[in-house]
């Protein structure tokens, strides 16, 4: 058992809706109790879909177990197919009914109905959200894709491709799929099939027609490419085109497997020159912390480093499946990576290195909130605010312009961070003032404060402030106050020092002097 | 309106059916978003699955502002493959959470469908633990499982887990009145307010706001269902001695008044006094109500089934509003707790128990009602069909109970009507 308050992905079954309500016109009949179709509002009410997830509950209760859940399933199969008519059906279990073992797949087999039916063995206690997605769109495209001959349909120089991965409840694929689209477009090739948002179970078949393979988001489409790979012989890109460094590696990519040349495009990119403008020299080495799915954080800290000159001071995921490339992309920056899915453990990291920036999901926006740390959300698990009604991709050169702005726009402006910087002492300064640009904050915390006790580490204090050293700490801003006061007792204590003064203060901010 | 009508307490004269069919309702677990926010030193450790944290979080608005009061001891397959001894584990769960949270007092572990399926005894499981963690700590269990319980059914379970525990009363002191259900803080107050009008002044609630603050209660406690979906907890406070005083729910001005008359009548208060303590709430209770029925009158409503109010709340909107009611869906149909809101209700009235949601969804398409009352899968995708809905979640996290909220209830109902037509515009 593992005691957990708040948790950053669901159960495997909520991966399967996922792909079942990517897709139009497969239906999943889930075995499960009536509790669980909570799993809807996700859909109508954070994506505000206008339908409802085509998914179909059995809510079998204690009486029922006692008698025939089984049957109760096979009415359900029965009844659905009847009312829904999908062109496919998957079928599975909940972590309830994986218990009662009454083996959906071949429950729904025996009644011979006239469409594919795709069984899904979702370890329930092992295994989540993402994972589930994944294995619930591979074991669709296997189900689904009619062995042939690996010869491409398509005429030489007209290159198409898939573009895997993308789902419903996915951070912004929306709006990343139709950004994709258009950059392969422009580098001359054509898309055959968007899966699984969008698709239908037609289309699912036609996925080995294509060139090779565009994986969108490797957590939910690797598996299914690498096995359209081993069977179909067709490629796929590694690159995740998120970022403008990445969208040129994506596209240099992309020419080795449609054989035509393509302008890199960076170049001419309006975040790229924003980031080069004179006003952006604040940014330089701004201490960032990222957490959030693989994919996403691997691109932010790519993107942190290389192309807003930030210094990333931690990189973690909670997708344990990718702590691989989690861990590489961490060390080549120096660093550790935090794979966990607690979130009280990212929070004590973030308390103990007091970012100025914190990329993460949600829940690191509420921890940075707490902490009086600007934070822009890179990352799933989704919230209502994810779902923007306007345009603003992640991926491709839009979504580089999308992605300054929402990192840039949390921080305060150059010459306002100066500014607040040299006069101290102006009332209108008070402790918590915040970039003139956003609202006001409701009395946030200075960042000594902390969050919830147990959350931060328990280093006991012995060095003393003098009182005039104490009043100059507080002439520094306090959004960095925190940091100089964690690292001039550090310096103090390093040096057996029991007294802070001023000269310390200093001393110690010559130390650490970036 | 006169609203002190009595009307024979009877639902012989409505269409009543049983359905049986998916339902598309949260489980008894969802009631920990509102309980662990009225008890205050409680803490709620549902012993579940993954589903269930998901669940929680989902229902409790996707993210915590504030660390919340309850958590899930998730399973895992080390447990189920028998390789850890639930015991050791739930202790070990127990300690650190204790470790996290020492201001807690009153613990609760909650089973869902998995601790049941696999037959994880919780109750020897409180009661080894609240041995262990006495006198600071006390543990008791309930069952929230969506096999066992439907939404509001928690807060059931959860107080009827609490019953056995209330001190026992005196004997011979005056009789006491418990008020049986969670109610927000503001309208509690109304209420002791209005009761101490009318000279009942040992009036005390169920839950209580801190866990050590149980009232006690015996054979001469009365007692007030405020939310008609206590079955459980009605049995068990009979079973320690204590009376129902039958009443319809205190929902609207007239709902409101019956309720607080049965109380005066059971403890034997005059109809002048009664009046006196009364007629100001009332007043302010109808001419709100009165406010906004030109907005309502006439426009049709259905409910979905959800959280057990649905009838008082059908009674309210045809009585005091003068809507027309279609189909009223309600999860299970407590007929003897809702005798008197059933005589209420327009005879004839179609009530439907359980459900079948797809069939249901095609009758209301059917029946084209103004007004549709759903849970939160339901309310988008039927707004994308052209109908109005109000959620019927809001109806339990509003204040909407006594006669200061009645118009408060009334605009719930109204608002999304009246924001159709500013859109339309
Ligand atoms: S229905 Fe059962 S398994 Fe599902 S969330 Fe509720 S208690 Fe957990």
């Amino acid at each position: 058992m593992k005691l957990t308050l708040w948790t950053y992905e669901g159960p495997p079954h909520v991966g399967a809706m996922r792909v079942a309500a990517s897709l139009t016109d497969v239906h999943y009949v889930l075995h499960a109790p009536q509790g669980d179709t909570y799993a809807d509002l996700l859909f109508t009410m954070i994506e505000r879909t206008t339908q409802r997830p085509p998914v179909t509950y059995t809510t079998f209760q204690a009486r029922d177990l006692g008698g025939d859940t089984a049957e109760l399933f096979k009415d359900s199969v029965r009844s659905t197919y009847e009312r829904f008519k999908p062109a496919a059906m998957l079928v599975g279990a909940s972590c309830t009914a994986e218990l009662i073992q009454d083996d959906p797949g071949g429950l729904a087999r025996a009644l011979g109905l006239p469409i594919p039916v795709i069984p899904l063995e979702l370890p329930s206690y092992q295994r989540k959200e993402n994972w589930g997605a994944s294995e619930t769109f591979y074991q669709l495209v296997r189900g689904l894709c009619a062995p042939r001959p690996t010869t491409r349909m398509t005429k030489v120089g007209q290159p198409t491709c898939n573009i895997l991965g993308p789902t419903s409840l996915g951070f912004r694929h929306r709006d990343d799929v139709g950004e994709i689209r258009r950059l392969l477009e422009s580098a001359g090739a054509t898309v055959n099939v968007v899966a699984p948002l969008g698709a239908s179970a037609a289309d699912i078949a036609r996925l080995p027609d294509a060139d090779f393979n565009v994986v969108l988001y490797p957590e939910t489409g690797l598996q299914a490419a690498q096995w359209l790979h081993r069977t179909f012989g067709q490629p796929f890109t590694r690159t995740v085109p998120i970022g403008l460094g990445a969208t040129d590696a994506f596209l240099a990519e992309v020419a080795t497997l449609t054989g035509k040349a393509v302008e890199p495009t960076a170049a001419g990119s309006r975040a790229s020159w924003y980031a080069r403008s004179v006003d952006s020299t604040y940014l330089t080495g701004k201490r960032v912390f990222i957490f959030g799915d693989a994919t996403h954080a691997i691109a932010a800290a790519r993107i942190a480093t290389r192309e807003l000159g930030f210094s990333v001071v931690g990189l973690g995921t909670y997708a344990r499946e990718f702590a691989r490339e989690v861990r590489t992309a961490a060390g080549d920056l120096g660093l550790e990576a935090l794979i966990t899915d607690d979130y009280l453990e990212v929070e004590a990291k973030i308390t103990e290195l007091q970012p100025e920036l914190v990329l993460g999901t949600q829940m690191e926006r509420h921890v940075a909130k707490r902490l009086g740390i600007p934070c822009a959300v890179i990352s799933a698990p989704i919230h209502v605010q994810d779902f923007p009604a306007r345009y603003s991709p992640q991926a491709g050169l839009e979504g580089a312009n999308v992605i300054f702005d929402t990192w840039v726009h949390p921080l305060m402006m150059g010459l306002e961070e100066h500014l607040l910087g040299m006069f101290r002492e102006d009332f209108e300064f008070a402790d918590g003032a915040r970039p003139s640009h956003l609202p006001a904050a409701p009395a946030t915390k200075p960042i000594a404060a902390g969050p919830a006790p147990a959350a931060r580490p328990s280093a006991p204090i012995t060095v003393h402030w003098t009182d005039i050293a104490e009043k100059e700490l507080q002439k520094v801003p306090f959004f960095v106050r925190g940091k100089a006061r964690r690292n001039t007792e550090t310096f103090a204590k390093e040096r057996g020092l029991e007294t802070i003064t001023i000269e310390t203060l200093y001393d110690a901010k010559a130390h650490f002097a970036r | 309106m006169s609203a002190l009508t009595v009307e024979p307490a009877t639902c012989g004269s409505h269409n009543i059916r049983y359905e049986r069919g998916q339902r598309e309702v949260f489980c008894g677990l969802t009631s920990i978003v509102w309980l662990h926010r009225k008890i205050q030193d409680a803490f709620f450790l549902v012993v579940g699955s993954r589903t269930c944290a998901h669940l929680l979080q989902s229902a409790a608005g996707v993210m915590i502002f504030a660390e919340p009061r309850f958590a899930t001891a998730v399973i895992d397959d080390r447990d189920l493959a028998g390789l850890a001894d639930a015991d050791d584990e739930l202790d070990r769960v127990v300690t650190q959470l204790l470790a996290r949270r020492p201001e807690i007092r009153l613990l609760f572990l909650v089973g869902s469908c998995p601790s049941e399926v696999i037959k994880l005894d919780l109750s020897r499981a409180a009661q080894r633990l609240s041995r262990r963690l006495s006198p600071g700590v006390r543990v008791l269990n309930y069952s929230g499982s969506g096999i066992e319980t439907t939404f509001t059914e928690g807060e059931d379970n959860c107080l009827a887990a609490i019953v056995p525990t209330l001190p026992d009363a005196d004997r011979d002191v005056r009789p006491n009145l418990l008020v049986v259900g969670a109610l927000a803080d503001v309208v509690e107050d109304q209420m002791r307010r209005l009761f101490a009008g009318m000279g009942i002044d040992k009036v005390d609630f169920l839950p209580p706001r801190r866990a050590h603050a149980l009232p006690a209660i015996g054979p001469r406690t009365l007692f007030l269902l405020a939310q008609p979906f206590l079955a459980a907890t009605a049995k068990a406070l009979e079973q320690r001695g204590a009376r129902r005083i039958p009443a319809p729910f205190p929902l609207g001005a007239e709902g409101t008044t019956q309720w607080l008359q049965a109380a005066a009548h059971a403890f034997d208060i005059g109809s002048a006094r009664f009046a006196a303590a009364t007629s100001a709430g009332l007043r302010r209770a109808e001419q709100a109500v009165a406010a906004i029925r030109p907005k309502l009158e006439g426009k049709r409503v259905f409910f979905f089934p959800d959280s057990q109010l649905e009838i008082p709340l059908a009674r309210f909107l045809s009585r005091e509003l003068g809507m027309g009611l279609r189909e009223i869906g309600t999860p299970y149909l407590h007929r003897a707790l809702l005798a008197e809101d059933l005589a209420l209700l327009p005879p004839g009235s179609q009530l439907v128990e359980g459900q079948d949601v797809e069939a249901q969804l095609d009758r209301c398409r059917a029946a084209k009602p103004d007004v549709v009352v759903c849970g939160l899968g339901l309310a988008n995708p039927l707004e994308a069909e052209g109908f109005t809905t109000k959620w019927s979640i809001e109806l339990i996290f509003t204040p909407i109970q006594g006669y200061e909220q009645a118009g408060d209830l009334a605009e719930l109902f109204a608002r999304p009507l009246v924001r159709k037509t500013r859109l339309a515009a």
